[in-house]
Formats: C-alpha cells, structure tokens, sequence
C-alpha cells in the first residue's frame, strides 16, 4: 500500500489530535466556513435541480476560478475576484440562455474561454503556484478572519434575499409556463438566481475548491429529491446531507491532513448512492400499491 | 352587464406578418367559446394577448372591463399536458398551492394554513383526492390536467383561459377534464376560451366558435360555424364538413389533423410567434 495512505488510514481514527486541532482559530474558522456553505447549499439546491442548472453550477464555479486568479494576478482579494468572476459568468448564462437547450451551448462557450483565461492568469502570476492549485481543490483552512467576514456578509444577504423571492422562485423554477401566466416575473427572478448562485459557488470555490462545487451544491439536493418531492422537505433533507457533508468533511480531513474536499465528495457521494437505493425501492413499492389490481 | 373578455377592434402582427384583424369579440360571463383553427392562425397568440404578455397591435382587449395585463387575479390559465421533467420537487398538493400565493413574495410558510384549506377544498371539487400527495412525476396525463383545472380555479377567476388542455389526453379523461370546466363556469359564472384543435369532445359545452384562418375568422355557434359553407368561406377552398355519429368531422382544409376529425397528440410548438 502507498505509504501516505496507509498514513492517511492511521491517523483517520486518531481522535486526540482532531480534537488538539479544534482548539485553533483556523480550524473553527474553516468548521464555520464549512457550515454556512452548507446551509447555502442546502437552500439553492433543489431550486438547482428543479432548473436543470447542475451544469451552469459547475460553469459559474470554475469561472470564479477566473476571477480569483485575475485577482492574485491584480494583487487584489481573491475573495472578491472569485465572487465577481462568478457573478459575471451567472448572469452571462441567465441572460444569454433562457432556454434550457440554449443554455447548454452557451455554458460550454463561455466556461472554456474562462477556464483558458485562468490558466494565463496562473502562468503569468509570479508567486508560489500552490495558491493557485488551492482554488482548483479548496484549502479551507486560508479561509482567514477577513475571509470568514466576507463569508458570512455574503450568506446573510443570499439568504435573505431568497427569503423574499422564494415563493415565485420556487413557482418559476417547476411550472414556468403557469407561473409568466400568474404575472411572476421569470426573466427577473432567472437573473436573481444565476447571481445567488454565483455568490454561493464563489464560495465554495475557497472551501472545497473550483472542481468540487457540486459536491455540495448539487449532489445534497439530488439524493434530498430520491426520497420526497415535497420542496420543504426536500430543502431540510438537503440542509442535512450538505452540512454532513461539509462539517463531516472538514473534521476527518483535520488529522490526516488530506485536502479536505476528497472527504466532502466522498461523504455527499456515499448518501447519494444511499437515498438512490432507498428512493427506488420506495418507488417499487409505491409502484405495487397504485398498479391497478 | 360587463363582458368578462372583450376585443375591440383588434389587430395583432409579428413585423410584416398580421395573423388576424379587425377582431370584435364579447365574452360574456358563464359562456364557454372554442377558438379553432390550424396551425399558425394565432389561437395561442390570443390568448397570451389575453394573459397580457403579448401586446395587441391595434385595439383593445380587456378581461372584466380593465385592460388585459400580465398577473391578473381575474384570469385563470390551463396550459397543454406535459411530462413532468424528472426532479421537479413538487407533489400534486404544492402545484395547487402555487396557484394560490405562489406568485406572492415570501418565503410563504405564514400562509401555509389557509393554502391547505383552499387546497383541500378544491381538491374534493376535481376528485383528485387519492393521487393529490404524490410526486407529479408519476402522475398520469388525466390525473395531472386535473391538478391544473384545481391550480387555475383556487384563485377563483371570472375567465379561464385554456390552451389544448385535451392534447393527448384519452377520451374518458377528455371528458372528464372537460366536465370539471364546465361544471366550474356553470355554477361560478366563470367565462371559459377553450383553444383547441378537435372540437368533439367539448362540442355538447360549446356556446360560441371562434374560428381563426390566415387572419380570417368567424364568431357564432357551433351550428352556424362549423358548416361547409363557412368553412369554405374562411379556408377560400372547397370544404366539407360531416356529420358522423355525432361527430364533426372537417375535410378538405389541407390540415392533417382536422381531415381525420381528431387531433392526434403530435403537433409541436404550435402558433409560436
């Protein structure tokens, strides 16, 4: 066995330095990052899902790739870079494909356009390479208190705002049709979502990293809609798995000293192949129950 | 008394194309008009002109004496069946309910009571008791148009607007569906525009056709309309129109599906602009 995974599987059940490592800021900094992202997560999934937005996600993710390495390029935020190469790049797919077939083809244009941007940005900036690998894997422990700041700001107004367009949202998102006929404003509310999620993936982009957003974007919210096709419950269930997924995450990643999202992907992953299972055998057995005798 | 929909010389064209002119129509309440024609004539446009999210060229058009405009309490709308896309998280009961105050902001968990009271009561008035907490992806077509008769009547509307609502749905549920409209416009006094391309099933309910041809149309019973005469007149060729074991059956207007009588459940995107 390669020695550094028969290291990784030593310390993954060493328990006393987990809980050393808990008593450092970084640490609880990086637990709250984790929490917040995966409150946000939980929220904007299913709308996701019901959107057939997984791949404008991953487009918006890595875009803020682009944004954050123009930024380290600049000497400015990446923070701020991430999040305005995200906004950029969510709206740019809202406005220019309304249409789900649209959408498509301008997400694939754009993403690979942006992507070749980042790795001139990359190449050209001077310093340690490692900085700009962190934002393609996450490195949540850089989150930082000035990070941490910026993090919470950015999750307060997300949730807010979606306190107050939910309902249409929600409307827009599963029955358009019905909805531009009940006088909900769909084109807005398009434009709103691309930007919420551009702020959530931006984000995310700095605790599991540009490549992995959709482990808890999308993968929470799609095993949540296995078991129930109640929005509610489908939003807690969601809430649940992306939280486990994120905290659970970070705190097994903490001894072993692996990135932390191989174990973020890994944990949203097993409790989709888990709710995948679940659901169909529940669907089987609703199957029996209707089928006419 | 006020008609619930009202055309006043109405015209409505795409850049050098007019797809109809002139249109004079009152609609008055508790009456149930078909809007026939083929493909392309403008029956859709109608009624998105109605729904106010197409803006009439000339004219006016007005639903309960105020001008039509997008979000309309008075105005229910039944689209076409679709598929329900797999993870759309909605069951039957969150469909009605979005007919209710899905388009109030808000979260819309303080209304949550009155909206399952509203909910429930509609749902006894459709029949859709026994699939009403199921995923509507696996709901059949029949069982899904009558969640969307129940979402279009809990807001209590005084003109339905219905686009095909019968497609590729099989006969016991064409009546059915069609049943529940006109039980609704009879004891509310709810107007009813029904677009469709088979007039058949809904012919017994029918007060008025309105008949839409390359910008030509006719406004009358279905007695009057739907004769060969008529119909030649608006298609400008010879066509006839049988009768055959109680049924209309229209040949001669090049259009595939009225030649057959019955409108297959193959017609995409029809009078898209």
């Amino acid at each position: 066995m390669n020695e550094r995974l028969a290291d990784v599987f030593e310390k993954l059940f060493d328990f006393s330095t987990t809980v050393h490592l808990l008593g450092y800021d970084f640490v609880q900094q990086a637990l709250l990052a984790g929490a917040l992202l995966g409150l946000l997560a939980g929220v904007l999934g299913p709308l996701i899902i019901s959107r057939q937005m997984s791949f404008a996600v991953h487009g918006t993710s890595e875009l803020s790739l682009t944004g954050a390495s123009a930024a380290l390029l600049a000497g400015i935020s990446v923070g701020v870079g991430a999040i305005l190469g995200s906004v950029v790049a969510a709206v740019l797919f809202g406005l220019l494909g309304s249409r789900a077939r649209d959408r498509d083809s301008v997400i694939g244009v754009i993403l690979s356009f942006g992507l070749g941007l980042s790795v001139l940005f990359m190449w050209l900036y001077p310093g340690r390479t490692g900085t700009s690998f962190s934002l393609l894997v996450g490195q949540i422990v850089g989150v930082g208190t000035s990070g941490l700041t910026l993090l919470l700001a950015c999750s307060v107004v997300v949730l807010i705002v979606l306190a107050i367009v939910y309902r249409p949202l929600l409307f827009a998102s599963t029955d358009p049709e019905v909805a531009l006929a009940r006088g909900v404003p769909v084109r807005a509310l398009t434009v709103i979502f691309a930007v919420l999620i551009g702020v959530a993936a931006a984000l995310g982009v700095q605790i599991v990293g540009a490549l992995l957003v959709l482990a808890l974007l999308i993968t929470p919210a799609a095993s949540a809609v296995r078991l129930t096709a109640s929005p509610l419950r489908a939003t807690i269930l969601a809430t649940i798995f992306a939280e486990v997924a994120a905290v659970g995450g970070i705190l097994l990643s903490l001894a072993p000293g692996v990135p932390v999202s191989s174990f973020v992907t890994t944990i949203s992953f097993v409790i989709y192949l888990a709710c995948r299972v679940v659901g169909t055998r529940r669907e089987r057995r609703a199957g029996r129950r209707l089928a006419p005798a | 008394m006020t008609p619930a929909v009202s055309l006043r010389g109405a015209r409505l064209a795409f850049g050098e194309r007019t797809l109809w002119s002139g249109l004079e129509l009152d609609v008055e309440p508790g009456e149930f008009v078909a809007i026939l024609g083929p493909n392309g004539s403008g029956k859709t446009s109608l009624l998105k002109v109605l729904l106010g999210q197409l803006r009439l060229t000339e004219g006016e058009a007005k639903i309960a004496g105020t001008p039509a405009r997008a979000g309309n309490s008075a105005v229910g709308y039944i689209p076409q069946q679709k598929t329900i896309e797999a993870g759309v998280t909605l069951r039957g009961r969150d469909l009605i309910g979005l007919g209710v105050d899905g388009h109030q902001w808000g979260v819309g968990l303080r209304g949550r009571r009155t909206r399952r009271r509203i909910v429930d009561n509609v749902v006894v008035e459709v029949g859709a008791e026994r699939f009403v907490d199921a995923p509507l992806g696996t709901m059949s077509g029949g069982e899904q148009q009558r969640l969307r008769v129940a979402q279009a009547l809990v807001g209590d509307p005084t003109v339905l607007l219905c686009d095909e609502p019968l497609l590729s749905l099989d006969l016991a549920n064409q009546s059915l569906v069609a049943g529940l409209i006109d039980r609704r416009r009879r004891s509310h006094d709810t107007a009813v525009l029904f677009v469709t391309h088979e007039i058949n099933p809904i012919l017994p309910l029918v007060d008025r056709v309105l008949y839409l041809v390359d910008g030509r149309f006719r406004v009358g019973p279905p007695g009057e309309v739907m004769t060969s005469r008529v119909l030649s007149e608006l298609y400008r060729t010879d066509v006839e129109v049988l009768h055959v074991r109680g049924r209309l059956v229209v040949i001669g207007t090049g259009d595939a599906v009225d030649a057959l009588g019955s409108a297959g459940g193959h017609h995409p995107a029809e009078d898209r602009p």
